[in-house]
């Protein structure tokens, strides 16, 4: 991925390696794309094949675990008639109008699974043309109509005379050829690759250890930094006395930036004492103070109140006040802190002539714009070497490229005189803010005598995460942000009066969108709601949804599928003594993509439980590869469970209450359910696979766990101990917020002067 | 200085004495298939093996290590490990793959242990090794691959 490289892919270029080109420091991204090949043809910015045979396709999105760097190389092999053995995976270099997402616009980033969507015909269409080059260059080499020449596993043959010729030796004559007008794409019926399975090409270096993450990039005199972040989000570094930490053994320097107090040092663990030994004091005039029972409170308030209308069709608020039956119920979600097990970081080069960045990168047009501002520096200027993250969820694509910005704050501190690896610890990356905002709902329905749905008011009340970012443009209209209301405005059922409204509270809290985004909270509302809509009209949790379901047939195909799949409607086997067992269903669309699951619990005697089987019906269009799309439905649906079961960020007066696993567990081993994957086959272009499962989870949970129970659960993460809000307490605390907050607290790091 | 057999080779590190392993194997060796994921022994990303023993090298201290046989991911070599390496690349068990070297080492080292884990086994071995990912299920059935594998009789 050298310079020369990155700026002739665009162009159907012969490419010639020479002395220059390779960068001295480069890391590979796996061992597979060690093999640079001494010449080569690259027909457009995707695909490059090398004399030596090989196939690099170059992959515009992260791979962040969803399969990206399988997935996209997929469609280009598959139009290619390649081998998949001869397929290498490159990371694109940033360049949005080359390698921007077109579901998106003019923006290069990797996000609301659209990886897939947005790039299957184009990179089929990449495949198709060099395959069409190749065709060309070996008709003219023999002298043979293109029409009889076939391609197949990587070999161009013509039947006829025997002749065959492997992609490498036909590369040089290629790149002599003039681009095709046009290129036909494969009828799916003779697909070979797709929808059969490929595995995936990131495994054996994930196996081995040898995969690079940011984590693990290491240049020549690059300096590893850690930053004392303030305590309270919005207040600053007044003054720091560093004197024990530059005594510390491989400390080199102690800089101030406008995010706190960096410590650059020869490695981690000088940096990290180094930080431990450093005095701050910090000015928190302008820091948020406020307990999470505060703003519980605040936003109660606001339910009260209607908020700004999102969606209104008929008269919501008479239909109710006509209803036989009206029901409501409030509910409250947590800030959730994305916490991927590689915590943040990122390495930068600063110099006269621009910055070059290593990074999980998954939002490069905004990255590069604020590095740009922090530098000065032309956006082109800015290098951008998109390596493996070691998950997201969301995190990596920064809409104020935070910790990036950070990283470049402190190469420019030091005068670009070293590379510089800013790492987080997991304390930073956990109290670093950039949460799924935290929620209440409210949610009003009225049912007519026969049980039938007349009216439907949802209102929700949460920070946008959109306001104030890049996103805003594209997803602020009339001041509903609507990745906070999404699945609620796009409500399947049919209901002749609905309404859906929004407020959108300002707090100092950085808030940041999450694996599966407003779904995770609109989903959960809206499917126990539901549920407890057909409990209410007397019907079966499925009979009631089918009737409402009428005109979608993609939600009735999966309830059915799941349903079907799940045993719905027959008898659970006992749970052992003092044991009860429940099953609960729930359906929901995002990202273009349905998913259904039915959900098995147990509530032990003690009224704790455990999930015990999750059978879950997908409809994702063409699924390109089945494997990743069930590996993605489980763990999408193991991510959900552990914000279902255990997430949860407080606050005390402004600070951060949880600092590691230890305080906000994920989910382990030993709670994993059994999880059933069923694909509805589909010939429709195919949609997003990576988020579309983990909404599903917590609301089929919440009604097998009334199924056993009872007891309605609205406030998450589920406990069947929950006070009248479970956030008025604070966590691990024993007595309410406002005596508690005397309580001893935990040391921050570094010590708050 | 002290001097540590990693991977079947002997180096010298002038290291803190209170330097995790971790940080020994990382920035010291360059043995970067060892993840730092917490640093308290609460995730398991940092696991290796000290005389075959899973360990968080995250809180063990440099001195420890002095005097026993310190194997990374890296340096797994063993018919356990193949299998184990192989079983996961059938599965496809990976996902982000920060979690997954630690994750090895855990299964391996149970494996060595207890050739026919039953889930109960694989819950209490591999308890410690979290994966945001939850590839817990191919976690799961490739550890039982690998045992079944291991059992056939050799060829
Ligand atoms: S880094 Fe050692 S257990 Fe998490
Ligand atoms: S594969 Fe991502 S954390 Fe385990």
């Amino acid at each position: 991925m050298s310079a020369a490289w990155i700026e002739n892919a665009s162009r159907r270029r012969f490419l010639k390696a020479g002395s220059g080109l390779a960068l001295a420091i480069y890391l590979p991204l796996n061992a597979a794309a060690k093999t640079q090949p001494e010449r080569s043809f690259a027909p457009n910015a995707f695909v490059r094949i090398g004399e030596d045979d090989t196939v690099t396709v170059i992959v515009k999105h992260l791979e962040m675990g969803q399969g990206t760097y399988t997935g996209l190389p997929t469609l280009v092999a598959e139009e290619l008639d390649a081998d998949w053995a001869q397929i290498r995976v490159e990371g694109a270099p940033a360049n949005t109008a080359l390698h921007g997402n077109l579901l998106l616009g003019k923006i290069q980033g990797t996000f609301g699974s659209t990886s897939l969507a947005n790039s299957f015909e184009q990179f089929r269409r990449a495949g198709a043309t060099a395959r069409a080059m190749l065709v060309a260059a070996a008709a003219e080499r023999w002298q043979v109509p293109a029409a009889s020449i076939g391609v197949a596993g990587g070999v161009v043959s013509h039947a006829p005379s025997g002749r065959t010729a492997r992609f490498g030796e036909l590369a040089a004559a290629a790149a002599e050829l003039p681009l095709p007008n046009k290129v036909d794409l494969k009828n799916p019926a003779d697909f070979v690759l797709i929808g059969k399975g490929v595995k995936r090409k990131d495994s054996r270096a994930k196996i081995d250890g040898s995969a690079q993450f940011t984590q693990d990039v290491r240049l020549p005199g690059m300096l590893l930094a850690l930053v004392a972040h303030p305590p309270w989000f919005g207040a600053r570094a007044k003054r720091f006395d560093a004197e024990k930490t530059r005594a510390v053994r491989g400390v080199v320097d102690v800089v101030a930036i406008p995010s706190g107090v960096a410590v650059l040092a020869t490695n981690f663990w000088a940096a990290k004492k180094g930080r431990d030994r450093l005095k701050v004091e910090w000015d928190a005039s302008a820091a948020f103070g406020q307990c999470t029972h505060d703003i519980v409170d605040e936003f109660r308030g606001l339910l009260e109140q209607p908020g700004r209308i999102a969606r209104s069709e008929g008269e919501c608020a008479a239909a109710l006040d006509a209803a036989a039956h009206r029901l409501v119920a409030d509910f409250e979600f947590p800030y959730l802190a994305h916490a991927a097990m590689e915590p943040l970081n990122c390495v930068v080069r600063l110099d006269a002539n621009g910055c070059e960045i290593w990074n999980g990168e998954q939002f490069q047009t905004a990255d590069q714009m604020a590095v740009a501002a922090v530098t000065g520096l032309a956006p082109e200027q800015i290098k951008l070497n998109m390596l493996y993250a070691g998950g997201s969820f969301g995190r990596r694509a920064s809409s104020k490229a935070d910790y990036l910005v950070e990283a470049v704050h402190i190469a420019k501190a030091i005068g670009g005189r070293a590379p510089v690896k800013l790492m987080w610890t997991r304390e930073d990356d956990m109290r670093g803010g950039y949460y799924r905002p935290m929620y209440v709902h409210r949610l009003e329905a009225g049912l007519d005598r026969d049980g039938a749905l007349v009216a439907w008011q949802h209102r929700i009340v949460g920070q946008s995460i959109a306001a104030g970012t890049v996103a805003e443009s594209l997803m602020v209209r009339d001041g509903v942000d609507r990745l906070s209301v999404e699945g609620a405005i796009d409500l399947p059922y049919a209901v002749p009066n609905l309404r859906v409204d929004l407020h959108s509270p300002q707090l100092g809290v950085p808030v940041l969108w999450f694996r599966s985004v407003g779904s995770l909270h609109t989903a959960f509302a809206i499917e126990t709601f539901i549920d407890e809509l057909a409990a209410k009209a007397s019907q079966d949790a499925v009979a009631f949804r089918r009737r409402l379901l009428a005109q979608q047939p993609r939600h009735l195909g999966v309830l059915e599928l799941a349903a079907a799949k799940g045993d719905w409607g027959r008898p659970l086997a006992r749970g052992a003594k003092g044991e009860r067992r429940g099953r609960g269903i729930a359906v929901h669309q995002c990202f273009g993509s349905v998913v259904a699951q039915v959900v098995e619990v147990t509530v032990r005697a003690d009224r704790s439980f455990k999930v015990d089987r999750v059978v879950c019906a997908v409809d994702c269009g063409l699924a390109v590869n089945p494997d990743i799309v069930r590996a993605q439905m489980e763990g999408g649906i193991g991510f959900g469970l552990s914000a279902a079961l255990h997430g949860r960020i407080t606050l005390r007066e402004g600070i951060v209450e949880q600092f590691n696993f230890t305080e906000y567990p994920i989910l382990r081993m030993n709670e994993m359910p059994r999880v059933e994957v069923h694909i509805v086959a589909s010939a429709a272009p195919p949609s997003g696979v990576g988020e579309p499962a983990t909404p599903v989870i917590g609301p089929a949970l919440a009604n097998a766990l009334f199924a056993a129970s009872g007891e309605r659960l609205r406030q998450l993460p589920l406990r069947f101990d929950q006070a009248p809000s479970a956030w008025g307490w604070h966590a691990g605390a024993a007595t309410p917020l406002h005596e508690g907050c005397t309580q001893e607290d935990r040391p921050c790091s570094p010590s708050v002067a | 200085m002290y001097e540590l057999e990693v991977n079947g080779r002997i180096h010298q590190v002038d290291v803190d004495a209170d330097t995790p392993l971790l940080w020994v194997l990382r920035d010291e060796l360059g043995l970067t298939g060892t993840k730092y994921g917490c640093g308290v022994a609460a995730c398991g990303a940092c696991t290796i093996h000290i005389d075959g023993n899973p360990i968080c090298s995250c809180v063990t201290p440099v001195s420890v290590g002095v005097g026993r046989r310190i194997t990374t991911i890296e340096g797994l070599r063993s018919q356990i490990a193949a299998a184990v390496q192989a079983a996961w690349e059938e599965l496809d068990v990976v996902q982000c793959g920060y979690c997954q070297s630690g994750q090895i080492m855990s299964a391996v080292a149970l494996l060595e242990k207890k050739p026919r884990p039953d889930d109960a086994d694989i819950d209490v071995a591999m308890g410690g090794n979290l994966c945001r990912c939850a590839t817990y299920q191919r976690i799961r059935a490739a550890i039982h691959l690998a045992a079944t594998r291991l059992a056939e009789p050799r060829a």
